[in-house]
């Protein structure tokens, strides 16, 4: 029986959409779910995946070509069908298998369309039922213990209580898109009370990431409300601005505009995969450098390095420019809402990058403290794979080398980098009188799809404020 | 407000309906000289005479057909039915005639009557004198349910359904005559097909009806000492339902336990169920569960009638289990 490959509607949106690529060739063979090319919606580059087994026996669109939602694609049949008749046949056919919708509907309302379609793929014929009972209904001839027996039976065994929440986000995974839409269960589909979906949707966090602890792993009301609740529980004095960062959820992601698209497009042709470019500013530290003297005197335990207040400084300042906390995805820009600051860290024979999450909501001491705490542990090799991955960027510091600046290289999927150099005292005119100021230089990469000039210029002009005006790190 | 039982909040209504209303009369089994075979109809026949209050031979079919052509022609029959149980019998009149009559004459002949007797299951009463049968009447167009679980709502339930111009079925409980409950004085009327929030809470939902709201309110104690918290809708009307006062409840408590005394194919919990997923599914944090009675015949034996019933332990069960605390 051969099957219509059509044009799918990929997104809630989307009316038409432009095959981008083939994935398979004519003659391949295909099964359910393979991938069979990719399709540019208004939104996103998206797969369109086979909707049948067979062979891929005709493709009757080319790359480039942009067609409404409906459109004959191909045809999958088995290798000896005759399929004039449908390659010959009207092309407004509508798609032979579930479209996008419906399981986007069910993933919740602010689902990306890509989660959509990872979900078609995962529930197809597999309808989402709340664990009902295996009572059977109108025997009579049941005795009602038996019944109440195998209705105990049937219920699934109790889960573990709520485990603690994971340190941080973990980076997105690269690939082409298609993130599972779940974690745990078996079928790959996340259990979840319809209360539960929308309290999610509402408060913009991602279901995938909850542990569910109702009966096989449903994720319901209190395990949205401790994520809510227990979010970046790690500091009692959380700003404002923090909570309203945790409520709306661990990241966005931005639509690729078309001049954003082409921005990418461009530079990266001219420069690299990552077309980066460099802002250089010179900051002074004499205030800093005077803070961390008292600091010192104070005792130990409140004893910061300059490494420490840069890092406390950047966090500070990526919570006021999300554009430049950001990933690039390559069909969209994630913002994350939540800041995780990667140190470089040398060690014998490369370098690491140990994170602070939430580095924004950490005292100064405390950034001290984890940071050596981590610095010593990279340097013994000792670092599990969840502290030196997620981070949303990365600050570099060979200061203590005797450079004076220096350009770092971006560490994908971030977007930027900075570069610290060493602390120098110079001659520097203030109001029109020379005197002798502790400077340092620091240098951002950026990630030119992602941040643009101006954009950089900016978050270093917040990082010159918070480093000039210390007091402001710990007020 | 006066404490009384259920069965003189019953005949106070009786009382009152009647004086207040010459068309009306009461008619079935041991109603007069017997005073009524739950003493509902005590006192009734000295006060208003045999003419009101009249005894009909064991012939339910026969009586019930002589209150529809009674309703036809303008007065206002109330028909005890000793147990719905015997009202089996008269079935063909209660949905083939009562039921019909305004439909199938075209709006000239109304049906201001009222079929009445206790339902559902009492004590060791075995198989065939055990039932509730308000999912089978209130499955049927033109007929109103009420099943009214306290004194008061059966004296103003009841005072509302004789002053109706449609056929009522009026589900009483052999159980309930001797509940006490405040109930107002004098005129008392509580409207048809509105529900009452007998309890309010915010952890879970039970609704239910008639007899067992006794068992849904003990249960509410009962899991108040826990710091849990229900809300009881007590239906009140079968048909029409308050569907508005389910989601209601629900929407604010996400979680529902819908009880019943009677099977649990197509039974009225089934009905709420399908509202509760239909108003407030995006509401629900847990699939609503049911209590209704085991799906055999009522056993006579007492340990097995006691298991075969609906009851506080399994409606407390099915709560921490909507609770995801079992």
């Amino acid at each position: 029986m051969a099957t219509k490959v059509t044009m799918e509607a990929l997104s809630p949106t989307m009316e038409e959409g432009r095959l981008v690529k083939w994935v398979k060739n004519e003659g391949d063979a295909v099964k359910t779910g393979d991938i069979l090319a990719e399709v540019e919606t208004d939104k996103a580059v998206m797969e369109l995946v086979a909707r049948a087994d067979g062979v891929l026996r005709k493709r009757l669109a080319n790359e480039g070509d942009s067609s409404p939602v409906g459109t004959l694609l191909g045809v999958i049949a088995t290798a000896d069908e005759n399929i004039d008749a449908l390659v010959g046949g009207g092309a407004a056919a509508p798609a032979p298998a579930a479209p996008a919708a419906p399981a986007s509907a069910a993933g919740g309302s602010t689902a990306p369309a890509n989660e959509a379609v990872a979900e078609t793929k995962d529930t197809a014929g597999a309808t989402a039922v709340p664990d009902a009972p295996a009572q059977a209904q109108g025997e009579a001839s049941t005795p009602p213990q038996e019944k109440a027996q195998a209705t105990a039976q049937a219920a699934p065994p109790r889960p573990a209580a709520a485990p603690p929440r994971p340190p941080a986000a973990r980076p997105p995974q690269q690939g082409n898109g298609a993130r599972p839409a779940a974690g745990t269960q078996s079928g790959g589909r996340q259990r979840s009370s319809p209360l539960a979906r929308r309290l999610a949707s509402e408060r913009g966090i991602e279901l995938g990431k909850i542990q569910g602890s109702g009966p096989g792993g449903r994720v319901v009301k209190r395990d949205i409300e401790s994520a809510v609740s227990g979010a970046g529980g790690r500091s009692a004095a959380r700003s404002a601005a923090a909570e309203r960062l945790a409520a709306e959820g661990d990241f966005r992601d931005v639509p690729l505009t078309q001049i954003r698209k082409t921005i990418a497009k461009r530079l990266a042709e001219s420069n690299g995969p990552i077309p980066t470019f460099f802002l250089t500013a010179e900051l002074d530290v004499t205030r800093a450098a005077e803070m961390r003297e008292q600091l010192a005197e104070m005792g130990d335990e409140y004893k910061a390095s300059f490494n420490d207040i840069i890092i406390k400084a950047t966090a500070l300042a990526l919570a006021e420019h999300p554009a430049v906390n950001a990933h690039w995805l390559g069909d969209k820009i994630r913002q994350f809402n939540r800041i995780h600051v990667a140190m470089a860290v040398a060690v014998e024979d490369g370098l690491i990058t140990p994170v602070l999450f939430d580095a924004d909501r950490m005292q100064l001491w405390e950034i001290s403290a984890m940071a050596r705490d981590l610095a010593g542990r990279a340097r013994e090799r000792k670092l599990t794979p969840e502290e030196y991955t997620g981070s949303t960027f990365s600050v570099s510091n060979l200061g203590m080398f005797g450079i004076d600046q220096f350009t770092a290289i971006i560490n994908p999927p971030e977007a930027g980098i900075l570069a610290v150099g060493g602390v120098e005292e110079k001659a520097v005119v203030i109001d029109g009188a020379v005197t002798v100021r502790k400077r340092m230089r620091v240098t951002m990469s950026c990630d030119h799809r992602v941040i643009d000039g101006a954009t950089g210029a900016k978050f270093l002009q917040t990082l010159r404020r918070l480093i000039e005006n210390p007091l402001l790190l710990v007020v | 407000m006066a404490v009384v039982t259920y069965r003189d909040a019953l005949t106070q209504a009786l009382r009152e309906e009647l004086q207040r209303d010459d068309r009306v009369f009461l008619m079935g089994e041991e109603v007069a000289q017997y005073n009524g075979a739950y003493k509902v109809s005590k006192g009734l026949l000295d006060e208003f005479g045999p003419m009101r209050i009249v005894d009909t031979p064991i012939t339910e079919l026969g009586f019930a057909g002589i209150g529809v052509g009674a309703a036809m022609v303008g007065l206002r029959p109330i028909v005890e039915f000793m147990t719905w149980n015997f009202a089996l019998l008269a079935i063909d009149q209660v949905v083939n005639a009562a039921a019909k009559m305004l439909y199938m004459s075209g709006g000239q002949y109304k049906m201001p009557m009222v079929f009445r007797g206790p339902n559902g299951a009492a004590l060791q009463l075995s198989a065939q004198h055990s039932q509730a049968w308000e999912s089978w009447l209130a499955h049927i167009p033109g007929l109103k349910v009420l099943t009214p679980g306290t004194p008061a709502d059966a004296k103003g339930l009841l005072k509302s359904a004789i002053r109706d111009d449609n056929p009522v079925v009026f589900l009483e409980g052999e159980m309930l005559y001797n509940t006490k409950g405040e109930v107002p004085d004098g005129e008392h009327i509580v409207p048809i097909g509105v529900a009452e929030v007998k309890r309010e809470g915010s952890d879970c939902s039970i609704i239910t009806h008639g007899k067992m709201v006794l068992v849904a309110m003990k249960v509410a104690d009962e899991l108040a000492k826990e710091g849990i918290t229900l809300d009881v809708v007590d239906l009140r009307t079968i048909r029409p339902m308050d569907v508005e006062a389910i989601a209601a409840s629900v929407q604010k408590t996400n979680r529902a336990v819908v009880v019943e005394e009677g099977w649990e194919l197509c039974g009225v919990g089934a009905q709420v169920v399908d509202f509760i997923q239909r108003e407030c599914f995006d509401d629900l944090d847990a699939p609503v569960i049911r209590v209704h009675q085991e799906d055999v015949p009522m056993p006579y034996a007492k340990n097995l009638e006691r298991l075969a019933k609906p009851d506080a332990a399994k409606t407390l069960a099915a709560v921490k289990k909507v609770l995801y605390l079992d």
